[in-house]
């Protein structure tokens, strides 16, 4: 469905000028801080957070927010803030390979589809995306942690499969009017062979593209590695995560609500951050398409 | 030998119903968390289909007192031969089948040989194993010849796995069961809930309510909501023991603390090194805080055991002394034994949150002292396929025993856990032809101190019950003895 | 045209039977043997081998697929191992959960995501434009069990004014299941209105741009009038496309919804059915479900053509 925003294509702009546009759009800036105070939690976490995430201290167990535990402390008496810290680098790690998965698979099948419009191969690839895209995500991602059991590798793979069809879908769409373009058509008459013209020529012009779409399925991997470890699937304790920590608080809701609403603002910000960004950057790229979405 | 059934029990029970001829409400809504697969429960494991057809719909020949007591069932009263081979059960007077038909030695005949024969699907065909032969004497009487005594016998006959059912209607049995309960089938919403009505023609004490739905909410939050809503008014094993406080505080509602038979252990890979050295497992019931454990697991609710034992039992010793929390002691037992640390042991966890809570805490326990406990949460098709059965893959697992009095399975070297000791075998075995009662204690006793004193698990708690239920529903069972939702004496006051 | 359809009639085909695979491998490789987990701890292996017996678990892989493909092809999906029923009955019960929820939370959020889309375009750039799509980038970010559990504790726990959860059947009355499926539906409608309006902003905005509608406004219609008259149809086409991809998803996305609010649906069957090991339910539901997205997919082609008979040359 995302496509259908981004089926023009950016042209290029002086980078000075980029930077500050950049700077005046709100999107853009709000969602790049939000995004950047997660990644940060997530990057000290790996140095410091204020107590050991795996340190249970049960006297202390349900507390709200104090000076001690700024967001207060779980069930086992750890602190949530830790948690939360240790959570964002669980969350975006996965989310990051998934698109990556999706990038490395996806753009090479849009391009070769592109370059070979209207053979069995494209018919082929096409039809691979529609039929991928026809299974029931949450299901396949269940079965496939069924069959080698939960972890954080096996979200990664469940999100990741389904961000294939995505960015083929795109870069194929998106590489399909490139070919029209003069400048390829020149490249093909002085004999460049059609795999050199999609590295050289149609890739670099598909970038921005990509960029705007893997932003949006950064977010749409963190919700879903959240649904994920939600129902129990995802990384396995004691590493923390968001989802996990929303599904063990669910039943405790109402008389420890700290403990289900801090995990939720964390992915809904985090999500919101990347959304933003996204929509800043493709302001930002298309200034045609500018407050369009 | 004759047997005199027990009359206090009813008479109680009526004394219960005079006081309630006014009482508006005659309906009930019990929520639990699973739903039974199909409502056949000879031919099946899960305990969700005794959970609704236990002696409301169907009964055995003998059946399970809310206090785990075995009393008249169906037979009303028996012999036993002197030699204790033979059992002459007299069957009531007048049963009924809910589709009309008559309940009679042929029927008892028919389920017996069904669930011992050569195909069939009886979940515990072990209960059966020790009968040669079941004949219908004459329509009120049956006479069960076993192969040898079985002191156990009239407790086996009052399992789930025991009731009595008739070839008339046996081929519909899993969608329509027909017994001769108290209750009737009236309907079943996949999914969602099944629908039990009052058997009018019931030969024993009526029931006091008209209609029983039993609604399936597997999930702990949307049971409390669901409470809290009031859309139920029974929650039958509520899952979460956090929202219990809440439920107390609330006069709509009460709460009922019971036990069940179910024994929550640490278990221990005794075939897997460095397990399979009793000073390990010994370091690791020393590394275990079991009221951190209560606490933080079950918030409080559970009593605390030393041994594969339920502490209700007359029998029971409390052993627990001799896995005291102390961690250093632990870790001075892991060097005796030449353990370099940190050890890594994959440790399973089954669903329940006991298991899944329980696992986090003994693992930071574990962590404390040196050992790596990695946790794997695993469905129950996957912990049964790789950690009961199989390879036994694992070295740690959180499990909850619910038979009772299962400490047999100790003198089971294959059982899961692979404890292999000729003294408890031999133990187990005089035990099963002893029938001094004296005697018996004295041995059960040895036993509880044998396991305890090998660490072949570390236990942790006997797993609570806990019931919650609007303020005026009367009647229910507060101990778990089987698994069952026995709604047969339960009424509105007010 | 007939050419065209028969093609792609083709390529479908090929497109099942392929997804038939892969669910049929997928099952076999998933490990936990349904007839123990049936019978449970004390099984004896006499029991257990006359369980699978019964179950039809013996054959050799091949003959189970071709059995199973054989029999969805003649609408006979097998019969669940644990519930013992017919798998066709199970789902036809299950749907008329689903298919209501599903339809109702489209409409909710079709309702939501018309006038807010049509309001902020009109209005583009101002408070109001803004202010809407901020709220719609809350509902796309908003993690929609989370935004469940929460409207739980409020109107079911706090208010009471909606059950908690759970589905009284039809046969109880029209309002009373449908104030029962009202909390999930507008749990699940939440992030798809917020994306729909959106959608629905930007293409009014880009058909807006284009030279017909300014045709239209130099030849004096005003803005609302160009964009009632003009716009609107043709920002209907990527609109519609969204509602249908929707409708597929909803129907099978509600899993994590349905566990919250406990309703007997195709989600919650499936869910279940993986961890009961209920290896046919899985496999013919996962099959049925894609079957559904595949025929959509396939009825919005040829209605693509039908339009434009340049899509039929691809």
């Amino acid at each position: 469905m995302t496509d259908l925003r981004t089926d023009s294509l950016p042209p290029s702009g002086a980078p000075v000028r980029l930077w500050g546009r950049a700077l005046r759009s709100r999107n853009l800036v709000i969602g790049a801080m939000l995004t950047l105070t997660f990644a940060l939690a997530a990057l000290v976490s790996f140095a410091w957070t204020p107590f050991d995430v795996t340190g249970m201290d049960i006297a202390n167990r349900i507390k709200p927010p104090s000076a001690r535990n700024l967001l207060g402390t779980d069930h086992f008496g750890r602190d949530i803030l830790s948690m939360i810290m240790v959570g964002a680098r669980v969350s975006i790690a996965v989310a990051f390979v998934a698109v990556g998965i999706g990038l490395v698979f996806g753009v090479p099948l849009g391009l070769w589809a592109a370059a070979r419009k209207g053979s069995l191969l494209d018919e082929v690839i096409m039809r691979a995306n529609d039929l991928v895209f026809a299974f029931p995500s949450l299901v396949i991602a269940i079965l496939i942690t069924a069959i080698f059991g939960p972890s954080a590798l096996n979200a990664i793979i469940a999100i990741g499969i389904f961000n294939i069809p995505v960015f083929a879908r795109l870069t194929r769409s998106g590489a399909l009017t490139l070919w029209q373009r003069d400048y390829v058509l020149a490249a093909r008459v002085a004999g460049k062979g059609a795999a050199r013209i999609s590295v050289e020529h149609i890739l670099p012009n598909v970038t921005n593209l990509l960029i705007v779409q893997g932003t949006i399925q950064f977010s749409l991997g963190i919700l879903a590695e959240a649904g994920l470890s939600y129902v129990g699937l995802g990384v396995q304790p004691p590493t923390p995560s968001w989802g996990r920590m929303l599904a063990e608080s669910q039943t405790m809701i109402s008389f420890a609500p700290h403990m289900a609403l801090f995990p939720g603002l964390a992915i809904l910000l985090t999500v919101l951050g990347l959304n933003l960004m996204g929509d800043g950057l493709r302001d930002l790229f298309d200034p045609k398409l500018r407050g369009r979405s | 030998m004759t047997f005199k059934p027990l009359t206090a029990g009813l008479a109680s029970v009526l004394a219960l119903s005079a006081t309630m001829a006014l009482a508006e409400k005659t309906d009930l809504v019990l929520g639990m968390q699973l739903e039974p697969p199909h409502l056949d429960p000879t031919s099946a494991a899960a305990g969700a289909i005794d959970s609704v057809v236990y002696s409301n719909v169907f009964e055995g020949l003998t059946r399970f007192g809310p206090d785990g007591s075995v009393g008249p069932g169906l037979a009303q009263s028996w012999d036993i031969s002197e030699d204790g081979k033979t059992y002459t059960f007299h069957l009531a007077e007048g049963v009924k089948f809910h589709d009309g038909t008559t309940m009679d030695a042929e029927d008892v005949k028919f389920s017996l040989d069904r669930a011992r024969a050569e195909d069939s699907a009886n979940a515990q065909k072990a209960l059966f194993a020790g009968i040669e032969s079941v004949e219908a004497t004459d329509p009120q009487t049956v006479t069960v010849m076993l192969k040898n005594p079985d002191g156990n016998f009239l407790f086996n006959m009052a399992w789930g796995d025991a009731v009595i059912v008739a070839p008339e209607s046996i081929d519909n049995i899993k969608t329509t069961p027909i017994g001769t309960g108290a209750f009737m089938f009236d309907s079943w919403a996949q999914g969602d809930r099944i629908e039990l009505k009052k058997n009018p023609e019931y030969w024993g004490t009526p029931a006091m309510l008209d209609a029983v739905t039993f609604k399936f909410i597997s999930d702990p939050t949307a049971a409390f909501n669901a409470m809290m809503a009031e859309d139920l008014d029974v929650f039958a094993a509520f899952p979460a023991p956090e929202n219990l406080p809440q439920f107390d505080a609330d006069p709509r509602f009460k709460v009922l603390i019971g036990s069940t038979e179910g024994e929550t252990i640490l278990a221990m890979n005794n075939k897997m090194p460095p397990l399979d050295n009793v000073k390990v497992r010994e370091a690791v019931a020393h590394a275990i805080n079991r009221q951190d454990i209560i606490d933080g697991a079950m918030f409080g609710y559970g009593t605390p055991i030393g041994t594969h034992f339920a502490p209700h039992h007359p029998d029971y010793l409390d052993l627990t002394g001799l896995s005291e929390y102390d961690p250093e002691k632990s870790k001075a037992l892991l060097a005796e034994a030449g353990v370099t640390t940190p050890v890594k042991l994959k440790m399973t966890l089954p669903p329940p949150s006991y298991a899944r809570r329980g696992g986090e805490i003994v693992a930071a326990q574990l962590r404390a002292v040196g050992i790596e406990a990695e946790i794997e949460n695993v469905e129950w098709a996957q912990w049964l396929e790789t950690t009961f059965r199989g390879a036994h893959d694992f070295g740690f697992t959180i499990i909850s025993h619910t038979e009772p009095l299962d400490i047999n399975i100790y003198a089971r070297p294959d059982y899961y856990f692979q404890y292999d000791n000729p003294e408890l075998q031999k133990l187990m075995e005089d035990l099963s032809v002893e029938s001094d009662p004296a005697k018996r204690s004295e041995m059960l006793k040895t036993a509880q101190t044998t396991i305890a004193e090998d660490y072949v698990n570390a236990y942790l708690f006997q797993l609570p019950l806990h019931t919650v239920a609007k303020t005026g529903v009367e009647g229910l069972w507060i101990n778990a003895p089987t698994q069952a939702a026995d709604v047969t004496g339960v009424s509105w006051s007010e | 045209m007939l050419r065209y359809t028969l093609s792609r009639l083709l390529s479908l085909s090929i497109s099942l039977a392929v997804a038939s695979l892969v669910i049929f491998l997928v099952i076999e490789i998933l490990p936990g043997d349904p007839a123990v987990l049936m019978l449970g701890v004390n099984a004896q292996e006499d029991t257990l081998a006359a369980l699978r017996d019964q179950l039809g678990l013996n054959g050799s892989m091949l003959t189970r697929y071709v059995d199973w493909v054989g029999g969805m092809l003649v609408g006979d999906f097998g019969t669940s191992y644990t519930y013992r029923t017919p798998v066709a009955d199970m789902v036809g019960d299950r749907l008329w959960v689903s298919l209501p929820l599903a339809i109702y939370a489209l409409t909710l959020s079709t309702v939501i995501a018309f006038p807010a889309g049509i309001w902020a375009a009109s209005r583009r750039g101002s408070a109001a434009d803004v202010g809407v799509m901020g709220i719609t980038q809350l509902g796309v970010a908003i993690p929609n069990f989370w935004f469940a559990m929460l409207m739980v504790v409020v109107f079911a726990v706090n208010l009471r004014w909606f059950s908690a959860g759970g589905f009284p059947g039809w046969d109880e009355g029209f309002w009373v299941s449908i104030k029962a499926l009202t909390l999930p539906a507008v749990a699940l409608a939440l992030p798809q209105a917020s994306i729909l309006a959106r959608v629905m902003r930007s293409a009014l905005v880009d058909t807006l741009s284009e030279d017909f509608v300014r045709t239209a406004r130099a030849k004096g219609l005003t803005r609302s009038q160009a964009l009632w008259r003009h716009a609107l149809r043709n920002a209907l086409i990527p609109v519609l496309t969204i509602i249908g991809m929707q409708f597929a998803f909803l129907l099978a996305g509600g899993i994590i919804i349905e566990n919250v609010f406990f309703l007997p649906g195709l989600g919650r069957l499936i869910f279940q059915a993986i961890s009961a090991r209920d290896l046919i339910v899985v496999e013919s539901v996962v099959m049925l479900l894609v079957f559904a997205v595949v025929m959509v997919n396939f009825m919005v082609e040829i209605a693509y053509a039908l339009v434009d008979p340049r899509l039929r040359r691809r």
